[in-house]
């Protein structure tokens, strides 16, 4: 696209914090030191609808949001949801993402919110709604014609006479001075005409032509290159720095030491991963670190903080008095995100005010938590976001940026980091919680489960760093920040709603809390006592964070209830199942693979030979945002213990679907993504550090996989709110392919990864 | 340092750097391309791939002193956003991207093997792209783009 603000637009107009708007000119100037619209510089009030939306005098709208595209296809959804509020085609709409000085806070880019956020009564939506119904209303003052009997279609409002008015002539270049109406319409569904129609990528032909710009690639004048040197172990702290070390470095600029944080900066690149590894740094020795291999029973003997979710206090009778009680524990390893770019962020330090260009999900958060750092006044910091490598939540982005601010302003120059593939993996990245997950259930004589008790284990430490704790990423807690570790506290008894934001709750409970059930099951001896307990390792949200790993455990362990009971699968959740969206979910996903309806595991299977089996699992991602029903279809090897999906079947309801390439692309990107961390991702330490550190020690699958057909059934609805679908399928692949080799094999993996050797030793166990 | 001649994508570029440099810092960090990029540093993932004679090759892990004289293509040589080449055509066709970060491995290694083995196979493309990463997970669509650009290879 042409009509991109160019990063140097931004710095050639005057003082570094005010924004070129040379794609929508507006009437009154900016003035220096103020946001767009007057607005106070910490607070584009997200109230008004100038902050939102403006029109241009070329015609163009400019809109404005807080929600950021990461290749997850935000850019286009929102374009495409402005366009249909305003009756505009796609062309005619610029979105700009994520900036502090011009964009409204909407907090952080994440957990599948972005659309429940904008699309339906809030948000960027409203506000399209509100300038559209404005647009009608000075129409109808300056037409003479009631407001009723005027439509607007390509930037014209017009009446049924002939006579229009075209948008430009009623607003272009002012203030609309209004705020956003909660009562205005916004276009249904039934008449959307840009809105659910399936709009390829907008910046596809630039991604292809290397023409896209990435925060990699942002280049100031003046700019200098930085590295930073991270600690060799876990919790070492700095002892001494020997500059004297990196003398004779060509290009060297400066070596910065600030507590614990250590970097350098240089002329080129070169010389600063030069310097950076040529640093003589003296450690501490660091924590010793808990075992890998024992590390599932030390959660679970640490202290922890928990939560009752839901408790019908008679579990334990009901358990006793079942006519039969399985028990299983699931284990889920902590896992990289692994963006496939190390993560690179450029700041421009001044003494007095700074502006980053950082691919993070929370320019506002990383605004706050740079200011901290820096020293400055919240207001006197600009956080661009410019897009980094596809992050799947708390990758390097938001400690890169912190890197980027600390060395910048050392040297009173813009200053380029870029992480090493080593600084991302093993300290870069907030890694996704590692988990173990207890399971009990009671069946009554006819095969109904009677009672389900789950006991799910987190570890925490850190995480993101919001407003107020930079010390919740590696930068900030090595400049001299806590990070938000556990606090031990007991449970208290449950109250007021059910809360299932992390699908702690298995989908087959009636989920309870003083009478009020919001569960998707219809179980009713029911307990969830979570447990979260302090990481040695920092970790945050990665693609589904918990919701998969308790998925997993929820649906694997539904399969082993059923097989039990030897029941069909699918049949067996129907008959525990009360959600109708997560029922009909199932159904469309059972009837599109043809499901072989009959219990698992298959009986026909010979040893030694390659077997194949299916498997289902289902969730409703965080209780309520998004629904999903995934069959796997997998041969298993038994001679190499290699695991094989030949086809993945998906059905997902996620409400109204704005745009169903881009949904595709999603649920098709998150069965594989899913796949690799069933299959083979793990993060690995030894008694010091982490030693999963690239990618020959950490394993994703790659381009040469054979890739397994991917069917999806999209369930479009038209009478429910818009829910996020970014992170729903990825969420039930791991289960689905447990229950696949289950049945394939009558081999019960419960420990991610299901890699070759896991898969020889559950076959040789199972006899 | 020395004065190296970059043959890049049709135009002639001298730069006065330490031969040992990467490549793939002097392409993006002096001639300003967005198209190599930074993954790993290690030649492991294939961000940084670039058409060197003909060949892909991993520019992290090319010094630059290596490339005097080479004709060096990156994604911006193929085709631009007006007039893509054949196989970025294929790539927008197959809405074969997300982030879109890793596609100079995925193009230009798919490119630079099919160039050289037109009647390649299936099994063949995906052996030469078993060092590819791609963490949005695009393989479907990726391997459906590289098999309709293989068509016209063929054909």
């Amino acid at each position: 696209m042409t009509t991109r603000l160019s990063r140097r637009d931004f710095l050639t107009s005057s003082g570094a914090l005010v924004v070129s708007f040379s794609m929508a000119p507006l009437l009154e100037p900016l003035r220096s030191g103020q946001g767009q619209f007057d607005t106070h510089l910490s607070h584009v009030d997200p109230a008004r609808l100038d902050s939102w939306i403006a029109l241009g005098a070329d015609g163009m709208v400019t809109a404005y949001t807080g929600k950021c595209d990461f290749g997850q296809g935000m850019d286009t959804a929102q374009t495409q949801l402005v366009a249909e509020e305003l009756s505009l085609p796609i062309e005619r709409v610029h979105l700009i993402q994520c900036d502090t000085s011009v964009t409204p806070d909407q907090g952080t880019t994440s957990g599948s919110q972005s659309t429940p956020t904008n699309f339906n009564s809030s948000g960027l939506a409203q506000a399209a709604a509100t300038a559209r119904e404005a647009l009608i209303k000075m129409a109808a003052q300056r037409l003479g014609v009631p407001a009723s009997q005027l439509t607007a279609a390509n930037g014209f409002i017009s009446a049924k006479t002939g006579r229009r008015v075209s948008y430009r002539d009623l607003v272009a270049g002012k203030k609309f001075n209004l705020t956003l109406d909660p009562t205005a319409k916004r276009r249904t569904p039934g008449e959307w005409t840009v809105l659910g129609k399936p709009v390829p990528s907008l910046d596809i032909s630039e991604l292809v032509t290397g023409r896209f710009e990435f925060v990699h690639n942002v280049h100031l004048a003046g700019m200098l290159h930085g590295r930073v040197v991270r600690p060799p172990a876990v919790g070492a702290t700095v002892v001494s720095v020997d500059e004297g070390s990196v003398r004779g470095v060509p290009g060297l600029v400066k070596v910065v030491v600030r507590k614990n944080f250590v970097g350098v900066v240089a002329e080129k690149q070169m010389q600063a991963a030069e310097a950076a590894g040529q640093l003589k740094v003296v450690w501490t020795s660091g924590i010793a670190l808990p075992a890998q291999q024992e590390f599932y029973d030390y959660i679970r003997k640490q202290p922890s903080r928990d939560v009752l979710l839901v408790d019908s206090q008679d579990v334990d009778q009901k358990l006793t008095q079942a006519a039969s009680v399985l028990k299983a524990t699931y284990c889920h390893p902590y896992q990289a995100h692994g963006s496939v770019g190390a993560s690179c962020a450029v700041a421009d330090a001044q003494a007095d005010r700074a502006t980053v260009w950082s691919p993070t999900q929370s320019v506002y958060p990383t605004r706050k938590g740079i200011a901290t750092l820096l020293g400055l006044p919240v207001d006197d910091v600009r956080v661009i976001f410019t897009r980094g490598s596809g992050c799947y939540g708390l990758n390097g982005a938001d400690t890169v940026s912190f890197d980027a601010a600390l060395l910048s302003q050392a040297v009173h120059r813009p200053v380029r980091v870029q992480l090493s593939r080593e600084d991302e993996m093993a300290w870069g990245e907030n890694y996704g919680s590692a988990c173990v997950i207890e399971q009990r259930a009671g069946l009554d004589a006819t095969g109904a489960i009677v009672a389900w008790d789950c006991e799910p284990w987190a570890v925490s430490l850190g995480g993101r760093p919001g407003y107020d704790h930079p010390g919740n990423v590696i930068t900030g807690a090595l400049a001299g920040y806590e990070p938000q570790a556990v606090t031990p506290r007991s449970a208290a008894e449950p109250t007021g709603e059910l809360r299932n934001g992390n699908n702690a709750v298995p989908s087959y409970v009636v989920g309870c809390i003083r009478g009020k059930c919001g569960g998707a099951g219809s179980i009713r001896g029911e307990r969830v006592l979570s447990h979260t307990v302090k990481s040695p390792f920092f970790t945050g949200p990665l693609r589904s964070p918990l919701r998969l790993q308790n998925t997993f455990a929820h649906e694997c362990f539904m399969d082993e209830l059923s097989a039990h009971a030897k029941a069909d699968p699918v049949a067996y959740r129907l008959r525990h199942l009360r959600q109708p969206r997560l029922i009909d979910v199932v159904k469309a996903a059972a009837q599109a693979a043809k499901w072989d309806a009959r219990p698992s595991p298959k009986s026909e299977g010979r040893h030694g030979q390659i077997a194949s089996g299916r498997g289902i699992a289902c969730v409703a991602y965080e209780g309520d945002n998004g629904y999903v029903a995934l069959i796997a279809e997998v041969e298993v090897d038994p001679a190499s213990g290699r695991v094989q999906a030949k086809r993945f079947v998906a059905a997902e309801d996620c409400g109204p679907i704005s745009n169903p390439a881009g949904l595709r692309n999603q649920i098709e990107g998150g069965i594989l993504q899913g796949m690799s961390r069933a299959l083979s991702e793990e993060v690995t330490w030894d008694d010091r550090q982490i030693t999963s550190i690239d990618w020959s020690t950490y394993h994703s699958l790659r381009l040469g996989i054979a890739v397994p057909v991917i069917e999806c059934v999209l369930i479009n609805r038209s009478d429910v709110e818009a829910t996020g679908a970014g992170e729903t399928a990825i969420t039930v692949v791991a289960a689905a392919i447990g229950n696949a080799i289950f049945d394939a094999t009558g081999a019960r993996l419960r420990q991610i990864p299901f890699n070759p050797t896991r898969v020889k030793a559950a076959l040789e166990a199972r006899g | 340092m020395s004065a190296i001649s970059l043959r890049v994508n049709g135009g002639v570029h001298l730069v006065n750097v330490n031969p040992e440099t990467p490549l793939l810092y002097v392409l993006s960090d002096e001639l300003h391309l967005r198209g190599p990029k930074f993954g790993c540093g290690l030649g492991q993932c294939g961000a940084c791939t670039v058409i060197m004679n003909g060949s892909a090759v991993r520019s992290c892990v090319t010094p630059v002193g290596g490339a005097n004289h080479a004709e060096i293509v990156t994604l911006e040589g193929l085709g631009t956003p007006e007039k893509p080449h054949a196989i970025q055509q294929a790539f927008i066709d197959q809405e074969a991207a997300q982030c879109g970060f890793c596609l100079s491995g995925v193009i230009l290694s798919a490119k630079a093997f099919l160039d050289q083995n037109p009647k390649a196979t299936d099994d063949e493309i995906r052996q030469a792209l078993a060092g590819v990463l791609c963490r949005c997970f695009v393989h479907a669509r990726m391997f459906k783009a590289i098999q309709q650009y293989a068509k016209t290879r063929r054909a």
